[in-house]
């Protein structure tokens, strides 16, 4: 049996409203005792309301060599964005 | 001082004073052990959830025995309470003075510890001392994270390996003897209790053991009987280990009397 | 808390079966001041110069803990315990979140603390001075996280992600470090006349240190050249050092203390301090782990390093069976 503790991702909400975001990582054993090593590693100067940690082993994340393929088709579709579009300035609330 | 001793009702409230001095005292000889783990826990994110609760008891400490020596009305504050008492004037319980030993004792002394406070101070949230309602308030949100993490430490190590269990049951028998003193009532704190500014200590027993049965049940680990009680601490007669633990901790100030730090 | 390249010899060349292509496009990407991360592809000996970096600057930081951590149940108030322990803790997390840094490299975070523990990888030589009064927890906060800070502040911007935001973080909690070891000093320096000599012995033990902690001098630092152009060192060591100089002693003069360097002057032309010669012998002794408390800061962390297995292993083995039983009970 290996006993390495598990690497953790830790997720913060800085305050009500916002989403959860990476903060770093910490190894614990468990799920429970993770959350605690998350608080008292990541909030210690009131940095959250909410932590979620995730085994990173769980974390799927894309390849950045298909970074390309993934990500660069987005660029061309400018229909996409307001600015886009051509409306005269003296029509309001549009 | 005197304007604030007066404004809370309980001019040089002796039996208050000395009250308030075993709450302040406990979480300041408790910060102090815990202390000693910083930098040399097992794992640096166990470092880090130590050395938060010691800060924590230094904070507590800190607001107790300030409002000790306020109404207690001399002058002094906290730290003259905390670096010019000797041992006979301590009157913290001895159970958290006992040394740290390994991480086995030292969560077997925190889960304790902290179980007792959590419920204790439960009851001083509703105090009928403003202050002290006050100060238990913040404390308590505090001790509840102490009091279920030391408990979840408890339990992995009761439920871990050969080595682990065995360990605990060693950190158990060493703080065993020190529990009993821990729900003693004497006149503090038969007066404390009648003026409605704490409970009972010995009515916080029940809730205890069944917490206890809890967490050991988790644990795997045997829960053998209480020893007749040590006592002493609450009346300055304290276990040798206090001598050493002050004598490190008071050392500059009563090296250098005038100096201010 | 600090880092600095502690290898005398230059890294060996990139391996020519290296694609030319990719290498290309790394040196492009980084040269254009972009991030690296953990699954881009990047030269090894990038990826291995930047894991001994990383993991030795973790690696000052948990044995950083030790100096200051000697005083923590010697503060000499309630409020200097709480704020030195808070600093110590702080130290501690810095660890954490460059080991965690260095493990998006591949390299595990057991691995880099044997490494420290059989005396392979290398840490600060600062942290191999004793604390001996304290005025040295004051000296400490106002040089050494004075130096460190200077060094680390262009790191937030170094060219691999994970280093990068972990720097951010240390940075911003770093810096009430510096001011709570002035603050130490001032009350020292304005106090009784034991308290002042004690200030004045620590600033003497402890400038020359800082100064080195730095690293050896840019013509003796092989690696300076590759490290800026992959944006993992954003300014030589001579510049750095001469930096701190320029701000610390005004600070001194401050204290009413005075500078261990005859040497030290004012040059109008330039703007800046001249200062003496760096013992560099004694710099690289203590990096071979000659400094006076080497054997006391190591035997400190493998004690703790071992006996801390058998609470990993019960951790370990607890989660083994609780999840043994949850497939059990599916």
């Amino acid at each position: 049996m290996s006993n390495e503790w598990p690497l953790w991702e830790v997720f913060i909400r800085t305050k009500g409203g916002l989403s959860h975001r990476h903060a770093g990582s910490v190894r614990a054993p468990d799920a429970e005792l993770a959350l605690r090593h998350a608080r008292d590693t990541y909030t210690r100067r009131l940095e959250g309301v909410s932590l979620w940690v995730v085994p990173s082993a769980q974390i799927v994340a894309s390849d950045p060599h298909q970074a390309g393929p993934l990500f660069e088709p987005a660029e061309s579709k400018i229909y996409r964005h307001p600015t886009f579009y051509h409306v005269p300035d003296n029509v309001k609330h549009i | 001082m005197t304007t604030a001793s007066s404004s809370t009702g309980h001019r040089s409230d002796p039996a208050l004073f000395d009250y308030l001095l075993r709450l302040g005292d406990d979480s300041l000889i408790l910060a102090q052990r815990l202390s000693e783990w910083c930098g040399h826990a097992p794992m640096i994110e166990v470092d880090l959830s130590i050395s938060n609760v010691a800060l924590d008891l230094v904070g507590q400490a800190t607001l107790l025995l300030d409002y000790a020596g306020e109404v207690e009305g001399k002058g002094r504050d906290g730290d003259k309470l905390a670096f010019h008492r000797d041992a006979l004037r301590f009157r913290n319980c001895l159970l958290v003075e006992q040394p740290n030993g390994d991480f086995g004792q030292t969560m077997a002394r925190q889960y304790l510890f902290s179980t007792c406070q959590r419920l204790l101070f439960r009851g001083l949230a509703q105090s009928t001392d403003a202050r002290l309602a006050g100060i238990a308030a913040k404390a308590l949100k505090e001790i509840e994270y102490h009091a279920d993490w030391s408990a979840e430490w408890v339990v992995r190590l009761g439920d871990g390996t050969p080595e682990s269990r065995e360990r605990m049951i060693n950190g158990f028998a060493w703080m065993w003897r020190f529990v009993d003193e821990l729900f003693q009532v004497d006149e503090i704190d038969a007066a404390i209790a009648k003026a409605g500014i704490a409970p009972a200590r010995d009515s916080l027993r029940a809730a205890f053991n069944a917490e206890l049965k809890k967490t050991f049940e988790a644990a795997t680990l045997p829960l053998a009987p209480l020893p007749a009680a040590i006592l002493g601490g609450r009346k300055g007669h304290h276990s040798e280990h206090l001598g050493h633990l002050l004598a490190a901790m008071q050392f500059l100030p009563r090296a250098y009397p005038g100096a201010t730090w | 808390m600090y880092t600095t390249e502690l290898q005398k010899h230059p890294s060996k060349p990139v391996a020519a079966t290296e694609p030319q292509e990719l290498i290309d496009a790394f040196e492009a990407r980084v040269a254009a001041d972009e991030f690296i991360e953990p699954k881009d592809w990047m030269p090894a000996a990038y990826r291995r110069t930047l894991v001994r970096q990383i993991s030795q600057h973790a690696h000052s930081e948990i044995v950083g803990m030790l100096p200051e951590g000697n005083w923590i149940s010697r503060a000499p108030s309630l409020r200097r315990k709480a704020v030195l322990l808070a600093k110590v803790q702080d130290e501690g997390g810095h660890g954490l979140y460059l080991y965690a840094a260095a493990e998006t490299l591949g390299t595990a975070r057991e691995e880099m603390i044997e490494a420290l523990h059989t005396g392979k990888a290398k840490y600060s030589t600062i942290f191999n001075y004793p604390t001996l009064t304290w005025a040295d927890i004051g000296a400490i906060g106002w040089l050494v996280d004075g130096a460190a800070i200077m060094n680390q502040v262009p790191l937030q911007r170094t060219s691999y992600g994970p280093y990068a935001r972990a720097m951010v973080r240390v940075c911003k909690e770093e810096s009430f470090h510096q001011r709570q070891g002035y603050e130490i000093m001032m009350c020292m320096a304005n106090g009784t006349p034991e308290q002042k000599e004690m200030a004045q012995d620590a600033l003497n033990r402890w400038w020359w240190p800082s100064l080195m902690m730095f690293g050896p001098p840019d013509d003796e630092s092989p690696n300076t050249a590759q490290s800026m152009r992959w944006r993992i060192k954003r300014d030589t060591n001579d510049e750095l050092r001469q930096h701190f100089v320029d701000v610390t002693v005004p600070q001194a003069e401050f204290l009413g203390l005075t500078v261990p360097d005859p040497k030290l002057k004012f040059n109008d032309k330039t703007g800046h301090y001249e200062f003496g010669e760096i013992d560099w012998s004694e710099f690289w002794n203590v990096v071979k782990g000659e400094g006076p408390v080497a054997k006391e800061r190591m035997h400190d962390r493998v004690k703790a390093w071992d006996e801390g297995a058998w609470v990993r292993d019960a951790a370990a083995a607890h989660a083994a069976k609780q999840h043994g039983a949850r497939q059990a009970a599916e």
